[in-house]
């Protein structure tokens, strides 16, 4: 399956706080209000199909917002069977926000804010999961290196993560699960502003390139 | 017009209310009426051609923020739902085992009907196609602070029966002043009026649409009034809104475990 350009046709679902460096940042404030305990689920959200923007493509930023964060993730992409069919990078962006206690919808889900990789690449192709675990991603901001992420420090594997969200709600071929997005040392993530190009690429993926751009008025 | 998606004679057909019945407007069945008990009730949603976007929002009526001890917020408290949750009427939605607090939400649904961005409050209404009803189960017991509410609550398989009918804008000449209840086996337990919203559909269209584009088909669930009240397998849920339809829904429990 090498479709060009690839946009998903069901709905992309990202997860919150499954890489282990940002996890244990949160920690200490695990417990405290508005908060109170550790999640249990995955925290999940939902990218809008308005998100959705090919490589090659402009992101606009909102009036009024001259960042935002930028984020490699690799999504997998459901196929029959409730079986995981391949993977998709993605650039998931967001209007930086310091609290998860509410649904991110006006920071998450604004027109564009999801660059999608070229191609499906079959799990196959990658040396299915193991090879998956053994996967970097990379981000570069006008060709310089932002951010490497490697996908062997997950709080939740790829299986594992899909089996735990599939026994609530089924995946659907053509849904997509994004594994996640890591903070930098900091807790930040990389930032993006306009006239800025973003890049994320990983070995076994073309490129996924996005300029981002003002909003029109 | 009352326009419903069902599954009859082993396709799917789009259907209008006649007199009591479904009258198909399948080209090879036009006009041909069936009772409402010889089909299966789908979502009365037309496929469209990217994933539809179904926002909903929490707390948008200020005795059910009072009853869940809440203050009425100051912006829509807004969450997305995926298709998948939505199961059509006469449906059954799955109780899983060993919750203590499983309760339905009677909530008015709006169908985009033209593409949304930057609609100003006064004219969004003319971008709706029409509205139907859902119900928007939710499972108190795996809520928790993280993205409140969160999907395992609000995006579970079969948890989002809609229907049966989407009804045109036009045939609606008040939206924000509708009748709603809902009715476990036969008992009123749960009774308001959409004028009693926080943020009415004229708001909330211009709320989402200043910084996402709605496309037809795209979804918003309205919230939910006071008197929500735990649902076991067997009893049968029928949510109502004047003028929209009744929607009937019965609760079963979980498959065992192989």
């Amino acid at each position: 399956m090498n479709t060009l350009p690839h946009l998903p046709t069901g709905t992309v679902y990202g997860t919150l706080l499954n890489f282990r460096r940002e996890h244990a940042l949160w920690a200490p404030r695990m417990n405290e209000a508005p908060y109170k305990a550790p999640p249990q689920a995955p925290v999940l959200y939902i990218k809008t199909a308005n998100t959705f923007t090919s490589s090659g493509h402009g992101i606009a930023l909102p009036r009024g917002v001259a960042e935002v964060d930028v984020s490699a993730s690799l999504g997998l992409v459901a196929g029959e069977g409730g079986a995981i069919f391949g993977a998709v990078l993605f650039n998931d962006v967001a209007i930086p926000h310091e609290s998860y206690y509410r649904p991110p919808v006006k920071f998450r889900c604004v027109d564009g804010f999801l660059g999608v990789g070229r191609e499906v690449v079959s799990l196959d192709a990658i040396g299915g999961l193991a090879g998956l675990g053994a996967l970097s991603l990379e981000l570069r901001v006008h060709g310089v290196l932002k951010q490497t992420v490697s996908l062997a420090d997950l709080v939740r594997d790829a299986a594992t993560l899909w089996n735990d969200v599939n026994a609530f709600q089924s995946l659907r071929p053509g849904d997509v699960l994004m594994l996640g997005t890591d903070c930098l040392e900091d807790g930040t993530r990389p930032r993006a502003k306009a006239g800025d190009a973003v890049e994320v690429s990983a070995t076994g993926f073309k490129p996924l390139v996005n300029v981002f751009v003002g909003e029109q008025p | 017009m009352k326009r419903a998606r069902i599954a009859w004679a082993g396709a799917v057909h789009e259907a209008i209310e006649a007199d009591g019945q479904l009258e198909l407007l399948t080209p090879a069945f036009k006009g041909r009426r069936v009772t409402f008990d010889e089909v299966v009730w789908l979502p009365p949603l037309a496929p469209v051609d990217r994933a539809r976007t179904v926002l909903a929002l929490g707390l948008n009526y200020a005795d059910h923020a009072k009853e869940l001890d809440f203050k009425a917020p100051e912006e829509p408290l807004a969450f997305v739902k995926g298709e998948s949750s939505l199961i059509g009427h006469r449906a059954f939605t799955v109780r899983p085992d060993g919750v203590m607090f499983m309760h339905y939400e009677c909530e008015l649904a709006v169908v985009i009907g033209k593409p949304a961005k930057r609609v100003k409050k006064a004219d969004a209404l003319n971008y709706v196609a029409g509205y139907t009803v859902a119900n928007d189960y939710a499972i108190r017991d795996y809520l928790e602070n993280w993205y409140r509410p969160n999907l395992k609550v609000k995006n579970r398989d079969t948890c989002t029966p809609i229907g049966p009918w989407l009804v045109d804008a036009a045939d609606v000449a008040d939206p924000m002043n509708l009748a709603l209840k809902t009715t476990v086996n036969g008992q009123l337990t749960q009774q308001g009026s959409t004028k009693d919203m926080i943020f009415d559909v004229p708001t909330l269209i211009e709320y989402f649409s200043s910084f996402m584009t709605l496309m037809p088909g795209d979804l918003i669930l309205t919230g939910t009034p006071d008197g929500v009240v735990d649902c076991q397998p067997g009893d049968v849920i029928v949510t109502s809104i004047e003028h929209i339809g009744e929607l009937t829904n019965t609760i079963t429990a979980a498959p065992k475990a192989a």
